[in-house]
């Protein structure tokens, strides 16, 4: 019977909905989001988002766009959240690095993980562009977690706040596909 | 022909209010030895990306009007920013490139394809509402006050050399100074 419980548990949490990534968003008073499509959050995260009310989203072509929108935004007392494909976090570190980590600016991105393996951390992916994203941050001194699962978006509030209230940017990996 | 970038700026000053200025590299630093001011966004970081702070600022504040003193050497950096201030279309985005065929800040290095480029073209392609370009003074001196007034997103072309020789001063530039005041300019303008 515990066995039954807890693999019930297991399957309630094991899955990550994107609704409840679109709550949090918009509870960490979110209002802009620059954005390029990743395949692992298109459905379940990218079109909602579209036709979520109180949202402007801003499509972009090129993901370091989204770092320059996201600061004069932020000069502007506005909170916008970057979405993209890690391919594009790796794509936009030099804008990263001048105006989130030396202006000390809250770029907030939100990054598919593509690839990344059901329940593997990022860190023992097979795939290098998904295990290398994490070491990268690391290196160059900004956050960022891993939200696998619906267990997991609480962070993105704290993470958001954190990063306008401090001056400091912030990367939200999705490491699971979202669910619609 | 081509215009001196300091005399061109200083016209386009006497036009210039209580507007947001986004001004990247050697034309920054010219700007700001004419028209200091708190409400100039020097701080673009990240080459190329001048346009993409401007239209987050046009954005958040769609009460001012925002100019962006482009390069052209930045702008081809980031071309992709074109259609994307196209489609969101702000109606304060003044969108200014300076074009003078060189990588000036790094050594005055030739730009690609300098001469066959034309950035209006461009701009308009990608559905600027209205493009400009301007190689003499005296044409500029006389269409400058109109073309700031028209509804964004508006592009429009300097085919400069450069004038002044500005101090580089990049400490200046990057430093949490400019920040500072220009959030608290911003944030105390109506």
């Amino acid at each position: 019977m515990q066995a039954q419980v807890e693999a019930a548990r297991r399957s309630e949490t094991g899955v990550l909905h994107g609704r409840k990534i679109i709550d949090e968003i918009k509870a960490s008073g979110v209002e802009f989001i620059p954005c390029l499509p990743d395949i692992h959050t298109s459905e379940g995260l990218l079109r909602p988002l579209w036709r979520e009310p109180g949202l402007k989203m801003i499509r972009v072509c090129k993901e370091d766009e989204g770092v320059g929108i996201c600061a004069g935004l932020s000069y502007c007392g506005k909170r916008a959240l970057l979405l993209m494909q890690h391919t594009g976090l790796l794509d936009s570190i030099n804008a990263i690095r001048a105006v989130g980590v030396e202006y000390e600016l809250p770029i907030c991105m939100m990054v598919g993980l593509l690839n990344k393996e059901p329940g593997v951390p990022p860190s023992q992916s097979k795939h290098y562009g998904v295990r290398v994203a994490g070491p990268i941050l690391d290196a160059m001194g900004v956050a960022h977690h891993v939200v696998e699962t619906d267990a997991d978006v609480g962070v993105i509030r704290q993470a958001i706040e954190g990063a306008y209230a401090q001056g400091h940017p912030v990367v939200l990996f999705i490491g699971g596909q979202a669910l619609p | 022909m081509t215009m001196l970038r300091d005399e061109a700026l200083r016209l386009l000053a006497r036009h210039v209010t209580d507007d947001i200025v986004v001004a990247v590299y050697t034309t920054a630093f010219d700007w700001i030895a004419i028209r200091n001011s708190p409400l100039n966004y020097i701080m673009t970081g990240a080459m190329g990306l001048g346009s993409s702070h401007a239209l987050g600022l046009a954005l958040g504040r769609p009460d001012k009007r925002v100019l962006v003193l482009d390069g052209d050497g930045s702008l081809l950096m980031n071309l992709g920013t074109l259609v994307t201030i196209a489609e969101v279309a702000p109606r304060n985005l003044i969108h200014f490139v300076f074009e003078n065929g060189t990588y000036e800040a790094n050594g005055s290095h030739r730009t690609p394809a300098h001469g066959h480029v034309d950035f209006s073209g461009l701009a308009q392609a990608a559905g600027y509402r209205s493009c400009h370009t301007f190689d003499d003074l005296a044409t500029f001196a006389n269409e400058v006050g109109g073309v700031v007034g028209e509804p964004g997103p508006v592009f429009v072309t300097m085919k400069v050399e450069p004038g002044l020789s500005p101090k580089f001063d990049y400490d200046y530039m990057h430093g949490p100074r400019v920040r500072k005041e220009f959030r608290a300019a911003l944030a105390g303008s109506a």
